[in-house]
């Protein structure tokens, strides 16, 4: 099983403060790995805002052919954040040569096109490079979006924040919202790609769980959009639904939950909205889950998003103080971090339920 | 050319003539304990066995010794040496002896093969297709070289089959792709603005279509008995095909009419009452079938021999008492076009657009290429493909075309799954598979599997006759329906036979054997930890033949 956590706050902190979240939960995930994506960033991002953000791990070669690549497309580099990494010995973790985070000036020729061009380009461009960076089996690139900042990496997690100095806390690295996870996916083979939270087009998510319908879910997405693949966990599946239904669509947000798991048939049926919601039960039945899930989700407004399965069989916590919202898979997580918050208020979402944070901190509760 | 009837003085050789030792079944009597009743001659509907005197006998010694035993002039049951009165296995005889004197055993050593074929007319014969008459207990099935192996565990904890809710429930109509759904955003929500093709949600178990007239009345009867109390008392909404053979009017104008499935075949039999109905029906049937072909006898069309065309089936049929064999095909369709044009509009438009139409045809090497048609088809009219394999049962077909024709029914729905999933469009049209389903007796299994393997349902025929009390069988036992001489009344018109069939107890073993596969349905579905159906989760399934598995698609285990 693995541990999942999330923090959205008024005010930028840095991934040391996820580690504190993620850390107290170790006994429920094996220390496999770490991987967060933060948006809203501040520090050494603070200028770049509205320029797209890659992230890489690659090795010197396919940090020429990324480079190579960006410039074929017009793209031109305008900052880049190279971590300074603490190569000390018995840190137990597999790194890769390089880690680089490069923001980009648009393409002379997208500069005066909308922003749905754009975030096609963004899409295309991250799949091309994935595709050349495997070719040389020469690294990963986990995201390219603007203000949005991924890092994965195998190992103990307190060893890898240890080896990017994330302990530092120096102020470079800070964000409003962190998405993280402790845990490498274990039920298939151990590789970065597979590492939740995962990141299309502005929309990240992790989980906690498996989907049983996996194979069912990706046999449908992987013919409904180009920016569905990879696969190599079963929760991207939950991912693509999210965006499928969240921007494909259109849907309101609410419907995410409606496609995930519907409402029995026969109450579905009796409510006003009953042939809505049996349509959409019958036109995306492939996209339902029907196994055990928590999912901690993060839009590109920056809402934050929470649910979980129908038969709720994975834990989740939401909580609180008035400047920062913590999610996490067990309570201790934010005991860790919101030791003062009142408890009272904690949140566990229902098996029905959705919980939306918005960027002031206002908290939605929606029952299916 | 007539048969020469040659009698062979005594004594004498006659290669031509038939003895009992060519005959697939062998009657077993013993004199001993008869006690002369008649009941097995009265009860053999197939005139296999007489009461005869027995021969005098060769020696003055045995005539002495019978008399001394009281036996003279006492007489014994023997069987016909006739092909056209063979003895049939069906057990009658057996079943009503009170003193246990007489039984068919199976002949090994017949000559069935060649006898079955006099007088220059094919040999023909009713049950389940792709087996011979005389042939050993059949072969594996593909399924059940199949088995259920991803078992919920520590990561995905199974459900309990007893205490949670499940939802058995599959579609039959036309689902729409989430892009084509006339739905807009209104206030935060998703309002309907247009019309949806309709689907009815029912339960993965269709009875099959057998006519009336294939079935006797009573039978028919006794089947759709069953369905209603399945719906109205079990909450399993299951769904009748009425079989290309007309509804009685009273059901037709019945509330009840939402259970069953109106079928429209070649022979286009039955509707004319049908027709003349609709503006009395009070209800909408749950679908049309459009019959274009059957696994047991793909290529052609039905046959119902004029042993079985009473005056209540010329009546309900509106046809005369002769032979009635449908075309092999809808006369005036000759592309796939043309029958999604022609076809599926005209069921959609007389039943206004609200009654899902969908079709049924011979699973088949080419059922890939049908369905990638239906999928693509424009206007979005089919609703359901039903696939029906070679093991499926018949009530007559030519012996040459069910031994021989057809496709197994399983490869065919992986491969229509798979070829839909290709560009994203499974579950638009539903998967209905038929075809020896419950073969075993294991229906719930083998409907799980199909499911798992891309079916939305199955189709169940011959296992309901069984369960009626055909007591036919895959390995030549009786399979008489289209002799007009079903000893259980149930593939026959003859009234007298028909009277065997107790409608009520029937229509109750079918009852029971539905409840039962729906626990059994749960039991399967907690260890995988789905409460719904897994349409196309073949990640559950296992197969311990490594041609099925690389042939399914589906992991092999050893
Ligand atoms: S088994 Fe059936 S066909 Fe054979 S003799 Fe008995 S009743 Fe007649
Ligand atoms: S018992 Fe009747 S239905 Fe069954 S095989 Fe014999 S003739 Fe056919």
């Amino acid at each position: 099983m693995c541990r999942i956590g999330s923090i959205k706050c008024r005010e930028a902190v840095p991934p040391s403060l996820a580690l504190r979240l993620m850390l107290p939960q170790q006994e429920g995930h094996d220390n496999s790995g770490f991987a967060l994506v933060m948006q809203d960033l501040e520090g050494a991002f603070s200028h770049y805002k509205e320029t797209p953000l890659l992230s890489l791990a690659t090795t010197p070669e396919g940090l020429r052919l990324v480079a190579d690549h960006m410039a074929a497309l017009g793209f031109v580099q305008l900052a880049q954040w190279v971590p300074e990494v603490d190569n000390r010995a018995g840190l137990n973790m597999a790194a890769m040569p390089r880690y680089v985070f490069s923001n980009y000036d648009w393409p002379e020729v997208y500069r005066y096109r909308g922003q749905k061009d754009r975030e096609e380009l963004l899409l295309d461009t991250r799949l091309a490079l994935r595709r050349l960076l495997e070719e040389h089996d020469a690294g990963y690139v986990y995201s390219f979006w603007p203000d949005v900042l991924t890092l994965k990496e195998i190992g103990d997690p307190a060893d890898i924040a240890a080896y990017f100095r994330l302990w530092d806390d120096d102020g470079r690295l800070v964000a409003r919202n962190i998405v993280a996870q402790c845990r490498q996916n274990t039920n298939y083979g151990i590789v970065r790609y597979a590492a939740h939270p995962f990141f299309l087009q502005g929309h990240t998510l992790c989980a906690n769980g498996e989907n049983t319908l996996f194979t069912r879910n990706r046999e449908f997405q992987q013919s409904l959009h180009r920016g569905y693949t990879g696969f190599e966990s079963d929760s991207q599946c939950l991912l693509y639904t999210l965006h499928y239904v969240h921007r494909e669509l259109g849907w309101p947000l609410t419907y995410y939950k409606h496609v995930l798991t519907p409402l029995p048939a026969a109450e579905a049926a009796s409510r006003e909205d009953g042939e809505v919601l049996g349509l959409i039960r019958e036109s995306l039945a492939q996209l339902e889950i029907n196994g055990p899930n928590a999912i901690i989700g993060l839009l590109p407004d920056g809402k934050m998003l929470a649910c979980c399965d129908a038969k709720k069989l994975r834990p989740l916590v939401i909580g609180g103080d008035g400047d920062m919202v913590a999610m996490a898979s067990e309570v201790c997580a934010l005991n860790a971090i919101l030791p003062a918050r009142d408890k009272e208020k904690d949140i566990y979402p229902g098996e029905r339920e959705l919980v939306v944070v918005d960027n002031g901190l206002e908290l939605q509760r929606w029952l299916q | 050319m007539a048969p020469v009837k040659r009698k062979a003085p005594r004594g004498e050789v006659a290669a031509q003539a038939v003895s009992v030792n060519d005959l697939p079944w062998l009657v077993r009597h013993d004199a001993g304990r008869c006690v002369l009743c008649g009941a097995c001659t009265a009860a053999c509907t197939f005139g296999a066995i007489e009461a005869k005197l027995p021969p005098a006998g060769a020696s003055a010694a045995e005539r002495e010794a019978r008399k001394e035993a009281g036996e003279d002039g006492r007489p014994v049951i023997v069987q016909k040496a006739e092909a056209a009165h063979a003895c049939t296995g069906c057990g009658m005889c057996e079943k009503v002896c009170p003193a246990g004197a007489i039984r068919p055993v199976r002949n090994p050593d017949n000559r069935w093969a060649v006898l079955s074929r006099t007088h220059g007319e094919p040999a023909r014969r009713g049950g389940r297709g792709g087996r011979s008459v005389v042939e050993a207990p059949p072969r594996e099935r593909t399924l059940d070289a199949v088995v259920i192996g991803r078992i919920s565990q520590m990561t995905d904890p199974a459900l309990d089959s007893e205490r949670h809710t499940f939802e058995l429930r599959s579609p039959l109509g036309r689902l729409l792709r989430p892009g084509e759904l006339p739905l807009r955003v209104e206030d935060g929500r998703l309002v309907l603005a247009g019309e949806t093709p309709p689907v009815r949600w029912i339960y993965p178990v269709i009875f099959s279509d057998m006519s009336i007239g294939a079935l006797s009345t009573r039978a028919w009867e006794a089947l759709a008995l069953a369905v209603a109390w399945l719906n109205e008392e079990c909450h399993l909404p299951v769904r009748m095909s009425s079989g290309e053979g007309g509804v009685p009017t009273r059901l037709l104008e019945s509330e009840r009419l939402r259970y069953f499935i109106l079928q429209i075949a070649s022979g286009h039999f039955g509707w004319n009452r049908i027709i003349e109905s609709l503006p009395r029906m009070k209800a909408d049937p749950a679908a049309v079938l459009i019959k274009v072909g059957q696994g047991a006898k793909p290529g052609d069309g039905g046959l119902l021999p004029a042993a079985k065309v009473a005056p209540h089936i010329q009546a309900i049929r509106g046809v005369p008492g002769a032979t009635l064999h449908s075309p092999p095909n809808h006369q005036g369709l000759y592309s796939i076009e043309e029958a999604v044009q022609k076809m599926h509009l005209s069921m959609n438009a007389a039943f206004g657009f609200r009654v899902p139409v969908a079709v049924k045809c011979a699973a088949s090497a080419t059922s890939v290429a049908v369905y990638n048609n239906l999928l693509r088809d424009p206007y979005h009219i089919c609703g359901g493909f039903f696939l029906d394999g070679m093991l499926g049962g018949t009530g007559a077909a030519y012996s040459v075309s069910l031994e021989h024709t057809g496709h197994p029914v399983v490869s065919v729905v992986r491969d229509c799954y798979r070829a839909a999933a290709g560009p994203g469009l499974q579950g638009r049209i539903p998967l209905w598979a038929g075809g020896g389903i419950g073969m075993n007796g294991d229906a719930a299994a083998d409907a799980f599997k199909l499911v798992c393997l891309g079916a939305d349902g199955v189709v169940l025929g011959r296992l309901l006759l069984q369960l009626l009390g055909c007591v036919g069988n895959e390995h030549g036992r009786c399979n008489a329906c289209n002799t007009g001489y079903c000893p259980v009344g149930i593939c026959t018109q003859d009234p007298r036979l028909v009277r065997r069939l107790d409608v009520d107890r029937g229509a109750q073993a079918i009852v029971d054997y539905m409840r039962a596969f729906d626990a059994e349905l749960r039991k399967l579905l907690a260890p995988v930890g789905n409460s719904a159906l897994p349409v196309g989760r073949a990640d559950a399934l296992v197969a311990t033949r490594r041609d099925v598995a690389d042939r399914l698609g589906i992991a092999y285990a050893c």
